[in-house]
């Protein structure tokens, strides 16, 4: 984390800022930053169609019986794409491919990708690979009706025998797609960040957000093709006369499918959630002025837990009958994982003590993230144990652990992340009131959903249920309320885009409009910045000085100009 | 020096084929589908709806079939074959145009280095598979008879029933292939560091050769054992859907053979290039990268060689 003088770094306008025209630009693109708009604008449009979906099922779940749905096998097919649509689509998309495209060569220094040609393939590939999701959802599933129902995780024999249609064959081409997309999308991120950085910008000055956007595409590197080789097996273990990969009756072994799937699914969460707990780095040190505590604490925290992310991954699987030995290691293994995410929690906690901390917006988020990400990282020590996740396994326990870490620890970090850098990408600023009463709204509506799931767990109710006994009806209740308050902050949200559209003329904002603590190159250059940044590379000083000295020199330096 | 550009990155204008390659993508994507379920069941009448019915490996299983899948499949795969055409023109003009610099032919590096691993674990999962089928048959045969027909077939591995390969014979002789061919790429690739292009459009032309050789055996070999498969269940060689061990005997090692295609087609572009006048001593690495992605399928053949073939007779 490196300390760089704002105004001293020219920006420089060359012929090359004059812009393409509209279909050049936004479907021939090669500017990273356009890149990185046009994902984030998937990502809202996924966001809100894998938000209708589980709306759906909170109208369904609130009450017993079966009154919203016209059959279970369309609610699963709720439950299944609301998954899917959710991770593939809105949190990587927006987390990756937006923050990561739009910020991350910023904040090395580079003028661009490595690749941006190989760029825009990876965003084009997605609303292919949605379209593909989409058009599952009207084709012939299972027996009883359109789409797949066979939940995210995609286990054989509900994948194969279990949904013959044309469905699953869809979903299986829309996730090769997205999978190619993440694979061209990690490498080109690796080499822009080992190739690309600014002179004199080492690996151990790289902002945090670089050094989770590295770690993060290492996993998608390594874990995405083991998808796709898993992908290809159920593709041909469905056609008629192929293969046998998960039949038992012709030696094939479906529990196969789950260790393929989960070398994969293990590290994706840390793939989901990495680039949030960078992006939370650098608002919890904006607004506590202070540089962040232990910085390669915190970068390598994040490097251990991509390292031990590959080794954990059959604690998804503990009710299928492994050995207890394997169990043990998986246990133990999955626990140290404990130790680096308590790292960064304290080095967070530890950043804002002592601080001079302001509440804006994206601190609120990000103070959000922390407290709700902890949530849901205790309760994954409790699922941890084998012992205590035999009886847990598949309850709304587990729904709740992860929900509390991704919909809320990734969904808040997208959200701190929007609030941080709204103003850099689009030069005006949003509303303050509007924007604390979306993130009140949703802090609380979440909450109201996800909270009461651990009772409903503890009491053994089921994942993936359409209907449940009449006992749990209360808790169900209160948690479809919480997905009315969800609804009403997401309502919020789009007020506050709108209102801060109309008056983006009125609340220009500056190079750093978040002043003193915000010190990485992107506060450098102007909001937005320019359609090529860095036609003169900025040099980031040798030596440990340190940034708060630097900072003070700059406005020093500034001051003494303008007098 | 305001206004002018004072980094070697490349800054590109932007370009069609990306946005072209999506829209590949998703026909080839839905070629894929109609090829090998069909979009509708074949209860369903009419022409129309004919064209949507699943082909698959009904065609060379000898069952009848009837479909437009594999034309929707060829109009993707032509259409990809054209973005891949045009995009790598590109990409060659703009090298000969010197707009390459040292940093950027380094991230070249790094990206072929990024893609040969994820290539590397796409194989990983393969093997994954054939060692847990390989070395935990046991395991497999101890299951409820219930759901496994004959589970003593498959106390031993590979089931008894079936006659694997002989590795000491064709596979021997394509493994020799390889490594020749990974002598040969090399020859080539000194001959152009050395200026001496003649050697490198015979090194480059050869391996080429030496890699449709490959395939020939290989696909020689396929048909060998699509012909002789068990058709009654009880004696003979075996093919994918046999049971398991044909599974993943072909999985593998079609997607190995894949791979070298790839491999191929990628050395016979930069063939092309050689013999249009392309690449310098100094400025080749679109062959270099191909000699890495020979080498890359060349290793995975040995894996296959040893494991596959010799470790599990």
């Amino acid at each position: 984390m490196v300390a760089i003088p704002g105004a001293d770094i020219p920006v420089v306008h060359t012929p090359a800022d004059d812009k393409p025209g509209f279909w050049a630009r936004w479907f021939y693109s090669t500017n990273h930053k356009d890149i990185g708009i046009l994902y984030l604008i998937f990502g809202i449009f996924s966001g809100l169609l894998g938000g209708f979906l589980s709306f759906m099922m909170r109208m369904e779940l609130a009450t017993p019986g079966i009154d919203v749905f016209s059959s279970e096998h369309t609610y699963l097919v709720f439950v299944t794409m609301h998954g899917l649509i959710m991770i593939f689509f809105m949190v990587m998309p927006a987390l990756i491919g937006g923050f990561g495209n739009y910020f991350l060569p910023i904040m090395i220094g580079a003028p661009d990708m490595a690749f941006p040609r190989m760029n825009n393939l990876s965003f084009w590939l997605l609303p292919v690979a949605l379209i593909c999701l989409l058009i599952s959802f009207f084709v012939p599933g299972a027996a009883e009706g359109n789409g797949f129902g066979g939940a995210w995780v995609m286990y054989p024999p509900l994948s194969t025998t279990g949904s013959p249609g044309p469905a699953f064959d869809f979903i299986i081409i829309g996730l090769l797609a997205a999978g190619f997309s993440s694979i061209f999308g990690a490498i080109n991120f690796i080499t822009t960040i080992l190739n690309m950085r600014a002179p004199g910008m080492t690996m151990h000055k790289m902002p945090l957000f670089a050094w989770a956007m590295l770690v993060t595409a290492f996993l998608l590197l390594l874990a995405l093709p083991v998808l796709a080789a898993a992908l290809f097996m159920l593709l041909t273990d469905r056609i008629e006369g192929g293969t046998a990969f998960f039949d038992p009756a012709r030696g094939g072994d479906p529990q196969m499918f789950q260790h393929l799937f989960w070398f994969f699914g293990h590290p994706e969460v840390y793939i989901m959630i990495l680039p949030a707990f960078g992006i939370v780095s650098h608002i919890v040190s904006t607004f506590s002025k202070k540089p962040i505590f232990g910085y390669l604490g915190m970068a390598y925290a994040m490097v251990a837990i991509g390292v031990v992310g590959f080794v954990v991954w059959a604690h998804h699987m503990y009710t299928v009958g492994m050995d207890v030995n394997v169990k043990a290691y998986f246990v133990l293994a999955t626990l140290v994982i404990a130790v680096p995410t308590g790292v960064k929690v304290f080095s967070w906690l530890a950043t804002m003590w002592g601080g001079s901390i302001r509440f804006t917006v994206p601190m609120l988020w990000a103070i959000g993230f922390i407290i709700l990400f902890v949530v849901g990282g205790v309760t994954g020590v409790m699922l941890a144990n084998a012992g205590v996740t035999t009886y847990l396994h598949d309850t709304y326990y587990v729904v709740a652990h992860f929900h509390y870490v991704l919909s809320m620890g990734a969904v808040f970090g997208i959200f701190a992340g929007w609030y941080y850098w709204y103003g850099k990408m689009f030069g005006h600023h949003y509303n303050g009131f509007l924007a604390r009463l979306h993130f009140w709204l949703f802090f609380i509506g979440v909450n109201v959903i996800f909270f009461p799931q651990h009772f409903l767990g503890l009491n053994s109710m089921p994942r993936r249920y359409i209907d449940y006994p009449v006992e749990f009806e209360f808790w169900n209740m209160v948690s479809s309320w919480g997905a009315w308050i969800t609804l009403a902050s997401v309502a919020v949200f789009f007020v506050v885009l709108i209102e801060a559209f109309l008056m983006r003329n009125k609340r220009r904002v500056g190079n750093n409009y978040w002043g003193e603590g915000a010190t990485t190159l992107e506060w450098t250059i102007s909001s937005p910045p320019p359609y090529h940044q860095f036609s003169v590379l900025p040099r980031i000083d040798a030596g440990d000085s340190d940034p708060h000295e630097e900072v003070d020199e700059a406005y020093a330096r500034r001051e003494g100009d303008s007098a | 020096m305001a206004g002018a550009v004072e980094h070697d990155y490349h800054i590109l204008p932007p370009s069609p084929w990306p946005f072209f390659a999506g829209i590949a993508a998703l026909v080839w994507g839905l070629g894929m589908v109609v090829f090998f379920t069909g979009l509708v069941p074949r209860s369903g009448d009419g022409a129309m709806m004919e064209f949507f019915f699943a082909r698959g490996l009904d065609t060379i299983q000898g069952r009848d079939g009837s479909g437009g899948g594999w034309i929707i499949l060829l109009i993707g795969t032509l259409m990809a074959a054209y973005v891949m055409y045009g995009w790598w023109r590109d990409v060659a003009a703009e090298s000969a145009r010197g707009e390459h610099t040292p940093v950027i032919d380094l991230g070249l590096r790094y990206g072929m280095i990024m893609f040969i691993m994820q290539e590397a674990m796409f194989f990983v999962g393969w093997f994954w598979m054939f060692f847990e089928l390989g070395l935990f048959h046991k395991f497999r045969a101890g299951w409820n008879p219930d759901i496994l027909e004959n589970p003593e077939s498959y106390a031993s591995w590979p089931p008894p029933s079936i006659e694997t390969v002989d590795p000491w014979h064709l596979p021997l002789m394509n493994t020799l292939i390889l490594l020749l061919s990974g002598t040969t790429v090399t020859w080539g690739h000194h001959a152009l560091v050395h200026g001496d292009r003649k050697g490198a459009k015979w090194g480059i032309g050869l391996t080429v050769a030496l890699g449709v050789l490959f395939l020939a055996v290989m696909a020689y070999e396929y048909t060998h054992l699509f012909h002789y498969r068990l058709e009654d269940g009880m004696n003979g060689t075996f093919w994918l859907s046999t049971n398991v061990y044909g599974s993943a005997f072909f999985m593998a090692t079609g997607f190995h053979g894949l791979h070298v295609l790839i491999g191929a087609i990628f050395l016979f572009a930069m063939w092309a290039r050689l013999m249009n006048g392309g690449m310098s001593p100094e400025k080749h690495f679109g062959l270099e990268a191909a000699a890495w992605y020979w080498h890359f399928v060349d290793v995975v053949w040995l894996f296959l060689f040893a494991f596959i073939y010799v470790a599990f007779v």
